[in-house]
Order: C-alpha cells, then sequence, then structure tokens
C-alpha cells in the first residue's frame, strides 16, 4: 500500500512509555473493528509465521482478553483488560504471562485523518524505565526473531 | 546483557542536565570546566554526572597528567538505535498486516453493503 506512512516509535527518556504512531488508508471505524474483532485481531497480531487463538475476548469496558501466539512449536500467552472500549479510543492492560509481574497500560487513539485515512497512536506506559528497556530489548535474543534479518531485508525493499 | 546497557543508558539519560551534557558534547569535545560553565552547580556535582554518563559508556574522559576534554562515545547511541529501530521493525510489520485485513475488510464492506466482514483469516488460525 503505497499510501501508509511507516511506523515512527519514540521512547520517552525520563518517563516508562513508548509511543508508535501509524497511518492507515482506512476509516477510524475499520481500524477500531481491526483491534476489537477477534476473528480479525489474531490475523495480525502475532509476528510472521505464527499462529494465534484467541482464548477470551470480551472488547467492551470492562471486559477481558487472552491469546496464545505459537511460532515454532511454543505458544506465547498474552492477557489483560480492556478498560475502555470507545469508538475513538480504547484503553487496556497487557500482560506477557512469561513474565506476569510485567504489565503495560495501553492506550489506543484512532484520529480521523478524512478521507478514508485514519492515524493510529499507541502508548504504552509500563512501571519502570528499566522495565521499559527490557521490554524494548526483549525478544532480540530469542527464537521470536529468528529470520529478522530477512524481515529487515523484506521490510527495505518495499511493501511485503 | 543489551537490556542492561539500554537500562544504563536510559538512566544516565533520565536526568535533563546529563542530557544537556549529552547535547554540548555532540557538537565537540570539552573540558569539565567547560562543560560547568552553564549550570550553576560546582565542579564536584559535574564530575559525578560525568561519572554516571562514564559507566552508561555515554562518554569518555581520557585520563592523564593533562586531563583531556570530555569525548561523546557513539557506540552505545548507534546501539540504542538499533534496538529501537528493530523494535519499530516489529511494530512496522506488525501494521503491514494489519494493512491487509484492513484492505480485505474494505473489499468485503463493498461487495456485501451491510457492513458484515467476511472471515478470512481461517487459513491463519489453528
Amino acid at each position: 500500500m503505497s499510501t501508509t506512512v511507516a511506523t515512527s516509535i519514540e521512547a520517552d527518556p525520563t518517563l516508562p512509555i513508548i509511543r508508535i504512531t501509524r497511518e492507515f488508508a482506512a476509516t477510524p471505524e475499520q481500524l477500531f473493528r481491526a483491534h476489537t474483532d477477534p476473528a480479525l485481531y489474531a490475523q495480525w497480531v502475532g509476528p510472521n509465521g505464527s499462529d494465534t487463538r484467541v482464548d477470551y475476548w470480551d472488547a467492551r469496558t470492562g471486559g477481558s482478553w487472552r491469546f496464545v501466539s505459537t511460532l515454532g512449536g511454543v505458544g506465547y500467552a498474552f492477557r489483560g483488560c480492556f478498560h475502555e472500549v470507545r469508538p475513538d479510543r480504547i484503553v487496556q492492560t497487557f500482560t506477557y504471562e512469561g513474565e506476569p509481574d510485567g504489565v503495560a497500560l495501553e492506550t489506543l487513539w484512532f484520529d480521523d485523518l478524512g478521507d478514508g485515512r485514519t492515524r493510529l497512536r499507541v502508548q504504552s506506559l509500563v512501571d519502570s524505565i528499566e522495565g521499559r528497556d527490557a521490554w524494548l530489548a526483549s525478544g532480540m535474543d530469542t527464537g521470536v526473531n529468528e529470520g529478522y534479518a530477512k524481515l529487515e531485508a523484506m521490510i527495505s525493499n518495499g511493501p511485503a | 546483557m543489551p537490556a542492561d546497557i539500554l537500562n544504563r543508558v536510559f538512566s544516565a539519560l533520565a536526568d535533563p542536565t546529563r542530557r544537556d551534557i549529552v547535547a554540548r558534547l555532540a557538537e565537540g569535545d570539552a573540558t569539565v570546566n567547560e562543560l560547568a560553565q552553564p549550570y550553576r552547580m560546582s565542579l564536584q556535582a559535574v564530575y559525578k554526572h560525568l561519572r554516571v554518563l562514564e559507566e552508561a559508556d555515554l562518554v569518555s574522559r581520557p585520563k592523564g597528567r593533562q586531563p583531556r576534554p570530555v569525548r561523546l562515545e557513539t557506540e552505545v547511541f548507534d546501539q540504542m538505535e538499533a534496538w529501537i529501530e528493530r523494535y519499530r521493525l516489529r511494530a512496522e510489520l506488525r501494521y503491514r498486516r494489519l494493512d491487509a485485513v484492513l484492505a480485505a475488510m474494505g473489499t468485503a464492506d463493498h461487495k456485501e453493503g451491510d457492513g458484515h466482514v467476511h472471515d478470512r483469516g481461517d487459513e491463519h488460525r489453528g
């Protein structure tokens, strides 16, 4: 899709926050649906080559969710709560069950840019700068990133 | 290991004075006296900040009889950038998959005209 704008990322030096911004050739309603419909979400959340199975999913204010992504025969489970779900904003918690004490508070905004375009902004807040940095560096030396160079090449060579 | 370095770097840069010192050194090497000038603080305090930056391998202060200027070490910045870039690329890959899902949704919307989305994910799920 030639009209997409590449993902930008910002790690705040003074707060345990990661911010991600990306534009999509879709309406806020479509983007919202891709984040709240479990069948749609499972199609794009996992890394390439993974298989994501939604365990439970209640995308309403006060609901909860859990999914397991299987990659190379290993299952990675994630769970959290939907704190608030509304068309322009989702607030949710996010925990990787391999590190059950860690929890991120994620806020997603769907900014309507008009003409069927939407800017997604995701802010992840964790409990310490150290935790954030471990998060940033995570997956760097595990099997999750096998074949990473290949993917990197794919990205720099243009759309997949 | 990488996370440890990243931790040290980010904690070192969490302080505004140290970020200032780094910005100043990005323009060129400077002596400790030069670095201390813009601040209302003792040389002692500046040395303390420099020690933290040194421990994170962000700056180096060659020792000797004649103290040489403090220098910015760019290697660790490159490393940090590489981690953040990898994280960014993983997000970008995820959002390219989302692009495809959204494109399929758009097609389904046009065909159906009733907002119903075809579940086209069967081949992705177990």
